[in-house]
């Protein structure tokens, strides 16, 4: 019996106005709320909703005992659907509901906090936690990191943390000639590892509607063959992938939905197959080996490494100058501030100005509202010029070190 | 092979981008073994000239008689020029000029031959040299042995078009800027009309970015398929930047005619609203035009007085002495063809911000873009160059790549494929 672990990200970021320079000091409203609502309401249409009813569906036709799946969805979101979308959010408890569902743990902002602090990293994993237990009653055991960035350090702190498992990408560089197809467990912490098919998760996730692919059109007959000619020994396949995959990264008109409602029903009707959560793998299979990772792997573009996120000198300025303010924000209960500092931690700030323009570009303008690396960086700093003032008063005793 | 070049500039004698671009690509074709023989209107003796031939249309002796009488340019008539050419006046016309008919009636006809005089400005009588360059590089058809004629903006396309009909010869128009760029829908009709008779004549256009074939196509209704797309470059570096001084202050500086073209409003316009914020930003405006002393008007009416510079125009070594100065270079014009400057800029290490209306931002795709009527965006990138850390090195070092990737070998390269195709 082969399983088969699907893992959903559910991500949308607070994405800045245009915010000029002028605007410093006198605005402290840094968020697009029109272009935010419109498209989380855009993606809902034609992503969340009609996929949650997909998966309603076939948990009602299987049972959660041969159809699960698995989702993180990020605080930010979160706070976006109880916003803007509270029909979406509903729609996810309900789902939950079914008892099909495992929520996974990542950081509230999405961020990439662990890079530089594991203070503020452990703080949003734990506000992420709040609000799982809050919204879904829901008690993550899994953990996923921010783009899955994954080295033997985080792995420790999340094991400390109390999880069980994480998620992380199955490069090449981490499993050499192994296969991502096993379970395996951290050489540096107590935790096991579930890796993504990367191969095959992009199969769908990216190249699905791709007309100069060789395997195009991909039908749910040819996936479920290539799943079942998989070496017999192997016993799990991991397919991780982003939520808007289905409606919004691959139109409907694609046909994403039906492949992937075909595929599910010809796996199960086969028998030789169930679709399961990360809890449940753990109980189901022993580790094969342990893994040690040193640098941080993403999920991210060829290289699988952050130069998407800090791979130019834009991006490390941001980000340092972000990171500087970490001692002083600490320090203040002004809620406007403690929410500020979350959602200007989000990744994607970092993700629109990266200036990979030609090998991994379409991916990274995807829904990004700045026309070039420089505005995007601008605009940021703007904000953040204007959030540091705002720390700066609201710590007047604290030495400021950043600009 | 073997081409007669017109064209109306050429260094030591720099005007603008027309000069260095001639230059570059004749330098570029001589490389690949082309034998380039340039004519100018007036040649002085101090051009340098290494591997080509340069000719002074001041030097070519002429049969006054031989006017042909059925040339369409005769029966033009000059209308006042003031408002006619004020993109290329070098002074900004402080009297009204006068009107007066069009050579070559005015000229009598002495047995003999002489050789007319040029200045090679964009004087007043520019329209009348223009016409004197036609007329005497049409003699060169039986003084000259060359396989094509490649003629650089309107300037010189009606030369360019007399050779071809009298020696059969391809022609080549190579398109700098049209009178669209220069005037908007306020087009010089007569220019205007230059520019359509030469590019409808030629067996093929260059244009000098994407952007401008798109004019060339769409504006002057000529077909795509004879338009060529052919960058400009950027000749290497022959001097070394000097270290900018220790200094507060920062330099914004804005370089090129002061016309509509070119955007200068916006550009006092975005510094009107960094100048508060940015107490130790400096704003230089350098060359001139017909909108210098509205520009002046304004940063006066604006207070900006203490903050800004005018130069006026400045020769190529003042040019280099101001890069030396400044933190960054803005290109706002309405329309540009190209704007070597930018490249020139680059090449001193500045982080330039351009215009999306430009043919040069299509060969930086890392360089600082902003749509010329965006003030508040213009201002906003501004900022962030004269406050934010990230961008200069990051700018550096990517602008420096694309810059080592335009080269006049690579143009001149397309050229000749070119040239190859109309010789088969």
């Amino acid at each position: 019996m082969r399983r088969i672990c699907l893992y959903f990200q559910v991500h949308q970021p607070f994405r800045l106005r245009v915010y000029r320079f002028f605007d410093i000091g006198v605005s402290h409203d840094y968020y697009h709320d029109l272009n935010n609502r419109a498209l989380l309401e855009r993606i809902a249409r034609k992503s969340y909703l009609p996929m949650n009813a997909l998966l309603q569906r076939l948990v009602e036709k299987w049972g959660p005992e041969r159809f699960s799946v698995s989702f993180a969805i990020s605080g930010v979101a979160l706070e976006q659907m109880e916003w803007y979308a509270p029909q979406v959010l509903e729609s996810f408890q309900a789902l939950y509901a079914t008892g099909a569902v495992e929520l996974v743990a990542e950081t509230y902002a999405h961020s990439l906090a662990c890079l530089k602090s594991r203070r503020e990293f452990e703080r949003q994993v734990r506000l992420h936690l709040q609000k799982l237990k809050k919204l879904f009653d829901a008690e993550p055991r899994t953990f996923r990191n921010t783009e899955l960035v994954f080295y033997d350090e985080v792995a420790q702190w999340v094991s400390q943390l109390g999880f069980s498992a994480m998620l992380a990408e199955g490069a090449d560089t981490l499993l050499g000639w192994r296969s991502p197809n096993f379970l395996y467990e951290s050489a540096a912490a107590s935790i096991r590892l579930l890796l993504r098919n990367y191969k095959l998760s992009d199969d769908i996730a990216f190249r699905f509607s791709n007309r100069d692919w060789p395997e195009w059109p991909l039908t749910a007959e040819k996936f479920a063959r290539w799943i079942q000619d998989l070496p017999a020994d192997q016993p799990l396949v991991n397919l991780f992938m982003d939520y808007e995959t289905f409606g919004e990264h691959q139109w409907a008109e694609s046909g994403i939905f039906a492949f992937f409602e075909a595929w599910v029903n010809r796996m199960l009707e086969s028998g030789e197959a169930v679709f399961v959560t990360p809890r449940a793998v753990l109980q189901a299979l022993e580790p094969q080996a342990a893994l040690s990772v040193p640098a941080p792997l993403s999920w991210a573009d060829s290289e699988r490494d952050l130069t998407a996120w800090l791979g130019n000198e834009l991006q490390t300025d941001a980000f340092e100058s972000l990171y500087a303010l970490e001692e002083a924000v600490s320090g203040i209960q002004d809620p406007a501030i403690q929410r500020d500092w979350l959602r200007l931690q989000t990744s994607d700030h970092f993700y629109y100005m990266c200036t990979k323009f030609f090998s991994d570009g379409d991916v990274h303008k995807y829904f990004n509202p700045f026309s070039s690396p420089y505005e995007a960086y601008v605009t940021y700093m703007n904000v953040l010029s204007d959030f540091t003032q705002r720390v700066k008063e609201a710590a007047p005793r604290r030495v400021m070190t950043s600009d | 092979m073997k081409v007669l070049m017109l064209g109306w500039e050429f260094p030591p004698r720099i005007a603008g981008g027309l000069a260095v671009a001639c230059y570059g690509l004749v330098k570029g074709l001589v490389h690949h073994g082309v034998e380039v023989v340039f004519v100018m209107p007036l040649r002085k003796g101090d051009e340098p000239a290494q591997g080509y031939r340069l000719l002074g249309a001041n030097e070519i002796e002429v049969p006054l008689g031989s006017v042909p009488k059925e040339s369409w340019v005769r029966t033009v008539t000059w209308y006042g020029l003031e408002t006619w050419l004020g993109p290329y006046l070098e002074q900004i016309a402080t009297s009204p000029l006068e009107f007066r008919t069009v050579w070559p009636e005015e000229v009598e006809a002495p047995p003999g031959s002489l050789r007319l005089e040029f200045s090679g400005r964009y004087g007043p009588d520019l329209l009348d040299e223009v016409y004197r360059y036609a007329y005497v590089v049409s003699h060169l058809a039986e003084r000259e042995t060359f396989d094509l004629i490649h003629a650089h903006d309107w300037l010189t396309y009606l030369g360019g078009i007399a050779l071809k009909e009298k020696t059969g010869k391809p022609l080549v128009v190579h398109v700098h800027a049209t009178e669209y760029d220069r005037s908007g829908e306020g087009a010089n009709p007569l220019i205007y009309e230059i520019e359509r008779r030469g590019m409808e004549e030629a067996d093929a256009v260059v244009a000098v970015s994407w952007y401008t074939r798109s004019i060339v196509v769409e504006k002057y209704g000529i077909p795509s398929e004879k338009v060529w797309a052919v960058h400009n470059a950027v000749l290497p570096k022959d001097r070394v930047p000097v270290e900018k001084p220790p200094s507060s202050r920062k330099v914004v500086t804005f370089l090129g005619r002061v016309t509509r073209q070119k955007g200068p409003e916006y550009f006092v316009e975005a510094a009107a609203r960094v100048a508060p914020y940015v107490p130790e930003a400096h704003f230089v405006m350098a060359g001139t035009g017909d909108l210098l002393r509205p520009m002046i008007h304004r940063v006066a009416q604006l207070r900006l007085g203490s903050r800004f510079s005018f130069t006026g125009f400045l020769p190529p070594a003042e040019v280099e002495k101001l890069f030396d100065l400044s933190d960054v270079y803005v290109m706002p014009s309405v329309s540009e063809p190209f704007g070597i400057s930018a490249l020139e800029a680059l090449r001193a290490g500045i982080p330039v911000i351009v215009s999306r209306q430009s043919g040069v931002a299509e060969v930086l795709p890392h360089a600082l873009k902003v749509d010329f009527w965006d003030v508040e965006g213009l201002a906003d990138l501004l900022y962030g160059v004269l406050r934010y850390r990230g961008i200069r090195p990051f700018f550096q070092r990517h602008a420096q790549e694309e810059l080592a990737q335009l080269q006049w070998e690579r143009s001149s390269a397309r050229i000749v494929e070119l040239y190859k195709t109309l010789l088969a």
